[in-house]
């Protein structure tokens, strides 16, 4: 027993040194919540190719969708004294007791990608996008694209009552409230899934004329909106002329229908989350800079003069 | 030449089915509108069949399992790991043929699992089918590595998007699949040797049936759906969604079988009806997308009217209304013999004056009404 304790206390005096030593290359665990999707996948390559750019030791942790297993990995780093913890919260409440403790230990946490219900002293910052500016680009996109003529939009909507569903739609209609000639005639949810997409996309076909008066498709993913893009397809239009295609999250396949000239735009929901995130703790960890409490990453949109090809390149192999 | 079984095509599913159908109509007038476009037939009577066929070829195989009082949960995660398979071994440069193939093997190995644990180890089925529920989701997303394959290959994609003779290929391969089940359940002893498993497995065994091969048997034929199902599914989206594929949908195809009338409790069967219940699932599905309802409505209207259709399908509903058929029988017998005697002496001022013709003699379940 008192020899595993003495091994335990030289492995932290020795974990102590090394990392005073080495006060630039920190060592960071990150708890992300599962592979749910192909964004989240893409977030932890990011993540895990920005560590390592930066000489950063990532300890990464996949909480397999459960926040049980996410506050043992968090309780794990704090024993293993990291430097930082990345979190990406499967749910927004029940963090104070576990965030509390890392708190107590001195261990900045950043939270990536969504926010939790509880103190703000609990964490240093949170890096997220801004859902419903996504949805507001996309829409102020296709005001400036189609102009003063009249345009029908039917629109996908994500998972009923999910946050990024209800901040994309609002969003989208903000951007287009002043401009009386655009209608959202039809909105449906496609589930963030491409088959769902698709079997929405042919009910409004059949159900608009044969698509024949609709002028735009807003989906709240890329993903239904490749399942959107087949089904006009097969409707025997052409999409991205006959019915312009916007949507939100810029995965590759987008970019591959854009290169093939059936997508019109996409607004990035960038999965380097990590990067401002290592920026931020870098700066608190040399001067104790501290950081805006809540980090806002860029919507960019991406339209077919952005070289469609070399951003599907760029993208592919991460895992999306 | 037999008389067409009309009584065996008219039934409460049936009738759910034309019931759904005509208030999809109601909804949105063009609904049975057919056009003839680019070599193939489009609708939303399409539709329902096309975007049905995944879920009646799983309500066909889950119809066998059910019916020897067993249950497939895992149907859905097999479709999500045959997508998988297909669409990677067309990817790495394999025949389309191979990766079928390949795909229906890992399908039938599924089911040969499913098979084995429930008939040889004797656990029970909503236990053993659970396992690969949970792993099969898994197993797809090793194959895939997470993300969504996507292929080209114009042969695979032909499964799910082309047309044969105008209809929809799914429709084809859903049809033909349920002919050959109903034909090899009804025309053989099969389907007796299942009903009879499935009733009691022990007497069935007694009485020399083999029963665990049956039961792995049954039990690989819906893995083996399960996985054209998932082709068909992946060839739809032109890629293997191992996440979304399939999701839920074994709940769909025990619904859909449910509503075909096949009993829970083993021993009674219908493909052919479980078939019509996936239909009625999709008509409804179809019929909220063109029928502009906001989505937060999909779900409770869907409960509604499934609710309804077990409502009346519940041996409750069947009691009341024979109670009800043989009360009006009855009463018909009696208001024509009233008229009969009325006719022949018309003595009386009313017919209803005869103590034989009286309210309370004719419709006596109703009697307590008036009284």
């Amino acid at each position: 027993m008192t020899i595993l304790k003495r091994l335990a206390l030289a492995a932290g005096i020795a974990t102590a040194l090394s990392s005073s030593a080495l006060a630039a290359d920190m060592t960071v665990g990150f708890s992300q919540i599962g592979s749910e999707s192909g964004w989240r996948a893409a977030e932890t390559s990011v993540t895990k190719q920005e560590a390592e750019k930066r000489g950063v030791n990532l300890k990464f942790a996949d909480a397999q969708q459960k926040q049980e297993n996410q506050i043992k990995a968090i309780r794990g780093f704090i024993a293993q004294g990291v430097d930082a913890i990345l979190v990406a919260p499967v749910v927004a409440t029940g963090w104070e007791s576990v965030l509390g403790e890392a708190k107590e230990a001195n261990i900045p946490v950043v939270l990536l990608d969504r926010g939790i219900d509880g103190p703000e002293d609990l964490y240093l910052t949170s890096v997220a996008s801004d859902q419903v500016k996504e949805g507001r680009v996309a829409g102020e996109w296709l005001v400036k694209t189609v102009g003063d003529k009249p345009c029908n939009i039917v629109e996908l909507q994500g998972t009923v009552g999910s946050t990024p569903a209800i901040n994309r739609k609002k969003g989208f209609e903000e951007a287009i409230a002043g401009h009386a000639n655009f209608k959202i005639i039809r909105s449906q949810t496609g589930d963030f899934t491409r088959s769902k997409g698709k079997e929405v996309m042919e009910g409004f076909l059949k159900a608009e004329n044969g698509g024949k008066d609709l002028c735009a498709m807003y989906a709240h993913n890329d993903d239904m909106a490749v399942g959107g893009i087949q089904a006009i397809k097969d409707a025997g239009l052409k999409p991205g002329k006959d019915i312009l295609v916007v949507s939100i999250d810029a995965v590759p396949d987008i970019f591959k229908a854009m290169e093939a000239g059936e997508a019109n735009a996409t607004v990035e929901l960038t999965p380097n989350m990590a990067g401002p995130a290592f920026d931020v703790l870098e700066a608190f960890k040399k001067d104790g800079t501290v950081p805006p409490k809540f980090i806002i990453t860029e919507s960019k949109l991406y339209t077919p003069a952005d070289d469609p090809k070399g951003e599907y390149e760029r993208r592919k192999g991460l895992g999306y | 030449m037999s008389r067409f079984p009309l009584n065996r095509i008219i039934n409460t599913q049936t009738v759910a089915l034309a019931g759904v159908l005509l208030l999809n109509w109601i909804l949105f007038p063009g609904f049975f509108k057919i056009e003839w476009q680019d070599g193939r037939l489009f609708g939303s009577l399409i539709d329902v069949l096309n975007r049905g066929a995944p879920v009646a070829i799983l309500a066909g195989g889950m119809t066998g399992v059910i019916a020897t009082k067993g249950v497939d949960l895992s149907v859905g995660a097999v479709m999500a790991v045959a997508g998988a398979v297909a669409a990677t071994m067309v990817d790495a440069g394999h025949s389309t043929a191979a990766a079928v193939a390949g795909a229906l093997a890992a399908g039938l190995l599924c089911g040969i699992w499913n098979g084995v644990l429930v008939a040889l180890l004797d656990i029970q089925p909503i236990i053993a089918t659970l396992v690969l529920m949970v792993a099969g989701r898994g197993i797809a997303q090793l194959i895939t590595e997470g993300s969504i394959v996507t292929f080209s290959d114009p042969a695979l994609i032909y499964i799910g998007t082309g047309s044969f003779l105008g209809l929809p290929m799914p429709v084809v391969i859903a049809f033909l699949l349920m002919l050959l089940a109903t034909l090899a359940v009804r025309r053989t002893a099969i389907g007796l040797f299942i009903e009879a498993v499935g009733v009691n497995r022990s007497a069935a065994t007694l009485a020399g049936i083999r029963s665990r091969l049956l039961l792995i048997v049954v039990y690989s034929l819906c893995g083996l759906c399960a996985a054209i199902a998932g082709i068909i599914v992946a060839a739809y989206i032109h890629g293997a969604d191992a996440n979304n594929a399939g999701l839920w949908l074994e709940l769909d195809a025990i619904l859909a079988a449910v509503i075909g009338g096949t009993s829970l409790l083993g021993g009674r069967f219908s493909i052919p009806m479980a078939v019509v219940g996936a239909l009625i699932i999709q008509a409804m599905n179809t019929g909220i997308l063109v029928s502009g309802y906001p989505p937060e409505f999909n779900l409770v209207v869907k409960a509604g009217i499934i609710t309804l259709i077990l409502m009346i399908q519940s041996p409750f509903a069947t009691m009341v209304l024979a109670w009800f058929g043989r009360g009006e029988k009855r009463s018909l017998r009696c208001t024509a013999a009233c008229a009969r005697s009325w006719q022949q002496s018309p003595s009386s001022s009313s017919p209803m004056r005869r103590p034989s013709c009286s309210f309370r003699r004719c419709f006596p379940r109703v009697s307590w009404a008036i009284s």
